[in-house]
């Protein structure tokens, strides 16, 4: 079970620095989630269960989701200024 | 200042503050009370025979009031920074035949879970929390699939809203009626009482999260995608 706990602390600094460091948005989210799925196992480790149910359901489930919507919002304005920007030159 | 200089002197910061850290987890004090034992011992008083729910619930019942009333205003705000002609835009959607049978099966499941999660809080993990999320997954789920609940019942939601709040502030209230201190519940009702409670909290907590969700300020405000240039 060690060498599990081992992976599940690399995987969860790889994913946290993930989110920082990759240029791409959406990966940011992607890897958002992962990491809020990860720390969900790791509380369940921990002997947390319901630290591990509030984590993934708020931490990974809706904050993700508000982050996908977010994105979704900010390329629909991207587009529409573009589309205004071609039509006025 | 110049790149390098910057990264050194943010990195001398950071391991500074690692070293701080590392100082003081070695030199901790010890722990005057034993609060897992406190809990133990105090549990059948409670009326409830999960310790978290307990703490939560009875013990440290006051900072989950707060943390309710925190999150009724977060959405207050978030209700005053949407837009008023956003609700009529997304309302005629094509369904897609698929996603309508999938959703009008995995709506009841989820709520079946919600309401289990919310059951077993007061012997196993779970809680008011937890079931909100569940609701609001739910409701989250039924809006991308082109369902327009919240819109629907204005007025209910608000009210939905506040229930929670309202409800854990006269059961907190009503007990110095009967000359016992702010949020004490009387003898033999603390477990019904945490449960009803929980119940009407799960309610408010869902509606709470998936109107975040749904009255996110969209494209159509002044300030939705205000990124770059």
């Amino acid at each position: 079970m060690i060498v599990f706990d081992i992976l599940l602390g690399i995987g969860l600094i790889l994913a946290a620095s993930g989110v920082f460091l990759s240029a791409q948005l959406f990966r940011s989210v992607v890897l958002f989630v992962v990491f809020g799925l990860l720390l969900a196992i790791t509380w369940t480790r921990l002997q947390a269960p319901d630290l591990a149910l509030a984590e993934a359901a708020i931490g990974a489930g809706l904050t993700g989701v508000l982050f996908l919507d977010t994105l979704g919002t900010l390329r629909k304005a991207k587009h529409k200024r573009h589309r205004k920007k071609e039509t006025h030159s | 200042m110049s790149r390098s200089l910057r990264i050194a002197a943010a990195g001398i910061v950071a391991f500074g503050t690692l070293y701080a850290l590392i100082l003081a987890v070695l030199n901790a004090p010890q722990m005057q009370v034993n609060l897992p034992q406190q809990v133990a011992l105090n549990l059948e008083q409670s009326g409830i025979d999960h310790p978290i729910t307990a703490v939560l619930l009875n013990f440290r019942s006051y900072d989950t009031l707060l943390e309710v009333a925190v999150l009724l205003v977060a959405v207050v705000t978030g209700l005053a920074l949407r837009e008023r002609d956003a609700l009529t835009a997304h309302t005629e959607q094509a369904r897609d035949p698929m996603l309508h049978a999938l959703t009008r099966r995995l709506l009841p499941l989820l709520l079946i879970t919600s309401v289990y999660i919310l059951w077993s809080g007061s012997y196993a993990p779970g809680g008011a929390f937890q079931a909100g999320a569940l609701v609001a997954a739910a409701g989250v789920i039924a809006r991308l699939a082109g369902y327009d609940i919240a819109s629907r019942a204005d007025v209910l939601l608000r009210l939905g809203l506040a229930l929670g709040f309202i409800l854990f502030l006269t059961v907190a209230v009503s007990a110095m009626f009967g000359g016992r201190p702010f949020l004490n519940y009387p003898e033999g009702w603390a477990g019904s009482l945490i449960f009803l409670i929980e119940a009407v909290l799960t309610f408010s907590i869902g509606l709470t999260l998936i109107s975040l969700f749904v009255h996110a300020p969209g494209d159509s405000s002044p300030r939705g995608g205000d990124d770059d240039d």
